[in-house]
């Protein structure tokens, strides 16, 4: 059994030395600057990012993408996801809270292709039809939300349906978190003659903080490594426009999309070093999001979730 | 000044809850519509016709994602059990227990795509070709950490009692544990591998590059085999109408997989020995 507990560590270690060995190849060949450096061509001046026939890679355009649709789905999501957890712990009626704990529980269950297959159908055309348009008269000003897209498919697209997947994670766990803070707390709070939403700020937000950054650094770790979903969504074009409404590519969407039929060993050796950079990454974030609930929840007694 | 801000705030959560739970019960009302009204009795007896004739069925990938999950309990189940024992029981406050804990946490968030490089690496890049097998592999290794967190979980929900009193009888440790703990819990333990297999059963991306799909039959787990999940993506991004029916048909049937599996849950959880023990 202890064989079996130390699987686990075997797994870690495994993975790691896979994808080592196999990035070896693109490692030597463009280094470090594989994720921020791009092949400029000598006669258009254009930067070349990924260009399989002719033996460039460059991480850019993926990363630049995985980067905008996860901070666009924490930007959506955030705000909602608290408010839920305050609703939930703090002023529900007991009647609804078992309920609507289930509906999360399941929706955090739901494959990622399934979200993908409802937003190929369902969101895409709504936000082509009638979202996007409205964007593009409000705040096409910007330079953000401009209109060179005519599929609905984007970061747009990917950030709306990320947001949706993450809301059930985050949450959740700010709601774990919330309900380890004491309730004399809330107590001590009320009896200095708070109003409800003081008490909520002042004795279980303050105090549950931590946590809740543990619970959002949750969502992105998720967000990061979401595939299927943001494959179906964001376009597959490799490329960096300042548009959100513009189709892209990220990191996950990439693999998904080209290692099966990679076209010789340097490609497939630049998609495994993408790899390797999104298990960097998500282990590190996942494991400061774990040390940051634990951090609050520690004493609490232990849940099923 | 203050009650109105207290409003304010109780309005907007309330708001949230709205906007939150109201798109996802559209989600799932909307499967389960289109869902239903593609389902047919071809689809679960036929293979899929080629593309642009109408009908077929997705026989050849519900059988497919049987087999790739029966290889990947036959790995995750015994292990992630064990691995949970292990955690629960023997190894309850060491350093070395709460290192494991954390790693299968950590490993829980990785994406899966990397589990499926980490397979294709490892299996089909040696072989050189795609197999149901390393589908299954890449399966089972996810389902891992899964299993030995849900089997710790519900293990701990046994009261101490139960424990005393078996040891209090004069029963080693082990037996102990073996068969009055991890009895006690393994209703728990069951659903809790229930879960992990409906997960699993919903996974796309590792399958993508090792079992690949197969539009034919095939048992073979030397060769690509179909899959649920990968046939709902391929025909999600295909152009054809009737594809598009049997993705949603396909997406129903999962989706009632993992209400069942995490109904069952809360069901076995919320009841008898295992209630409140905590």
């Amino acid at each position: 059994m202890v064989l079996c507990a130390l699987s686990i560590f075997g797994i870690v270690a495994l993975i790691a030395t896979e994808l080592v060995v196999r990035s070896h190849l693109a490692w030597s060949q463009f280094g470090f600057g594989f994720f921020f450096k791009a092949f400029i061509d000598p006669d258009s001046k254009l930067p070349m990012y990924w260009d399989p026939v002719n033996g460039h890679f460059s991480a850019l355009p993926f990363v630049y993408g995985t980067l905008v649709s996860s901070f666009l789905a924490l930007l959506l999501a955030v705000p909602l996801a608290i408010g839920v957890a305050v609703f939930l712990t703090e002023m529900c009626p007991r009647m609804l809270r078992a309920p609507l704990a289930f509906v999360t529980e399941l929706l955090a269950a739901i494959p990622s292709v399934i979200y993908g297959l409802w937003a190929v159908f369902v969101l895409v055309p709504l936000l082509r039809e009638h979202v996007n348009p409205w964007l593009i008269k409000l705040l096409g000003w910007t330079g953000f939300f401009n209109d060179d897209n005519p599929t609905g498919l984007g970061f747009v697209a990917a950030g709306v349906i990320l947001a949706i997947m993450i809301l059930p994670i985050i949450s959740s766990l700010t709601r774990e978190v919330m309900n380890a803070v004491p309730g004399s707390q809330r107590e001590a709070v009320l009896a200095l003659g708070a109003t409800r939403w003081e008490m909520i700020r002042v004795g279980v937000l303050r105090n549950a903080r931590i946590g809740i950054v543990g619970a959002i650094i949750l969502g992105l770790g998720r967000a990061l490594g979401e595939t299927m979903a943001v494959t179906m969504v964001i376009g597959n074009t490799p490329q960096i426009q300042r548009s959100l409404l513009a189709s892209g590519s990220s990191m996950a969407s990439v693999i998904a999309n080209e290692y099966a039929e990679a076209s010789g060993d340097l490609h497939l050796s630049a998609l495994t070093e993408i790899g390797l950079a999104l298990f960097i990454v998500t282990i590190i974030v996942n494991a400061l999001a774990r040390l940051l609930v634990w951090a609050v929840t520690r004493g609490a007694p232990a849940q099923v979730h | 000044m203050r009650t109105a801000t207290d409003g304010l705030a109780t309005g907007l959560a309330v708001l949230s809850t709205v906007l939150v739970v109201a798109p996802l019960v559209a989600i799932f009302v909307y499967l389960i519509y289109k869902g239903a009204s593609s389902l047919s009795l071809a689809f679960f007896t036929q293979v899929p016709k080629p593309e642009g004739e109408t009908g077929g069925g997705m026989a050849n990938a519900i059988v497919g994602s049987a087999v790739l999950l029966g290889l990947a309990s036959l790995i995750g189940v015994p292990v992630g059990i064990s691995g949970g024992i292990f955690l629960a029981e023997f190894g309850r406050g060491t350093k070395l227990a709460n290192a494991v804990r954390f790693t299968a946490d950590v490993l829980n968030g990785v994406p899966s795509i990397v589990m499926g490089i980490a397979v294709y690496s490892l299996i089909v890049y040696q072989q050189k070709h795609f197999s149901a097998f390393s589908g299954g592999v890449a399966l089972g290794i996810m389902m891992i950490p899964t299993v030995t967190r849900t089997t710790e979980e519900m293990l701990l929900m046994v009261p101490h009692a139960v424990r005393e009193a078996a040891l209090a009888l004069g029963v080693p440790n082990w037996r102990s544990v073996l068969s009055i703990t991890v009895k006690t819990a393994s209703p728990g333990i069951i659903t809790g591998c229930m879960l992990a297999f409906a997960r699993v059963a919903g996974e796309t991306a590792p399958l993508i590059f090792t079992a690949l799909g197969n539009s034919n039959w095939s048992v073979n787990l030397n060769e690509p085999i179909a899959a649920l999940p990968l046939q709902i993506y391929t025909y999600a991004i295909s152009p054809y109408d009737d594809l598009h029916r049997l993705a949603w048909a396909g997406a129903l049937v999962l989706i009632v997989l993992i209400v069942a599996a995490v109904s069952l849950v809360r069901y076995v959880t919320s009841r008898g020995v295992l209630k409140g023990a905590s």
